[in-house]
């Protein structure tokens, strides 16, 4: 009964697509104007904090691999440290915006894990294309916190955050368990499955 | 004054206004453009699409279909998102106090 890989990937991607809108919606109103609501001011916070539990989840039952085992803690560990310091941060507990600093941390230690546990190539078949994708956009994206930590009032990190998150969705979205990318599939590739 | 003189606060407050005219406008497209996005979606690829092709799909197909995430998505957000972020920035343009 349980949903196979690509099944938990759109549902996350749903839940990221959700999460980027909210972003979006934040970067354009502004934080003033979108916090004068508390439950939408805790909204992101709490999407993270779920997204972590979510992935600890998955991490107890990702025991077919040992590399997927971890990396999926990792992710896990990096939304719920993100989620909970940004949590913080809106309760008024954490005032400096150097605690940015550690959704650019999480942003990271999310994607290293996409390229460490991916072992085969870009073309080698769409799920392996789609974790250096991911690896990549995640460690780039990790530069835009660093951005909001050294200087908070630019609205552009907000929006590349937001757009970040979005292509994130679109990503996951096109994940199959076992599919060619540009015209290549390994015959390798998907193991016992095909 | 002559009235064809405009005074800079008059045109400041003026685009100040028409900024958050079109921040209300885009915050309400966001929601109905994602509902498209998934729409448009569906009839591009519709073997993603339970609805569509339902031989030999199980319990998970049928709950999870990529394009309806989207539609639902957007959705979503246009009904318990966006109206209260509209109605903050029209209160912050009448300098309502906040919503709380």
């Amino acid at each position: 009964m349980l949903p196979r890989a690509e099944i938990a990937h759109w549902l996350f991607a749903a839940g990221f697509l959700f999460f980027a809108l909210v972003l979006l919606a934040e970067a354009i109103v502004g934080p003033e104007v979108f916090r004068r609501r508390r439950w939408r001011a805790y909204l992101w916070p709490s999407l993270a904090l779920f997204a972590g539990v979510w992935l600890w989840v998955i991490a107890i039952f990702s025991t077919f691999s040992t590399l997927h085992l971890l990396a999926h803690s990792a992710w896990a560990e990096a939304a719920t440290a993100a989620g909970a310091v940004q949590l913080a941060v809106v309760r008024g507990r954490l005032r400096s915006p150097y605690w940015s600093l550690v959704t650019a941390g999480a942003l990271f230690v999310s994607g290293a894990p996409f390229l460490v546990h991916e072992q085969n190539g870009w073309l080698f078949s769409r799920s392996a294309f789609l974790h250096h994708l991911i690896g990549w956009t995640l460690v780039a994206a990790a530069l835009l916190p660093v951005g909001a930590a050294l200087r908070p009032r630019r609205a552009i990190w907000a929006y590349g955050f937001a757009v970040t998150w979005i292509a994130i969705a679109v990503m996951l979205f096109t994940d199959r368990d076992i599919a060619p990318i540009f015209g290549h599939l390994s015959d390798l590739a998907g193991g016992g499955a095909r | 004054m002559n009235e064809l003189v405009t005074s800079r606060a008059d045109r400041t407050a003026r685009s100040r206004a028409v900024r958050r005219g079109f921040r209300v406008l885009v915050v309400e497209a966001i929601g109905p453009l994602t509902v498209l996005a998934g729409i448009v979606w569906a009839f591009a690829q519709p073997y993603r699409v339970t609805f569509f092709y339902p031989e030999g799909k199980g319990f998970w197909d049928w709950v999870v279909q990529p394009p309806l995430l989207v539609v639902l998505v957007g959705l979503l957000f246009a009904i318990l998102v966006a109206p209260g972020i509209v109605e903050d920035l029209e209160a912050d343009e009448r300098g309502d106090a906040p919503a709380g």
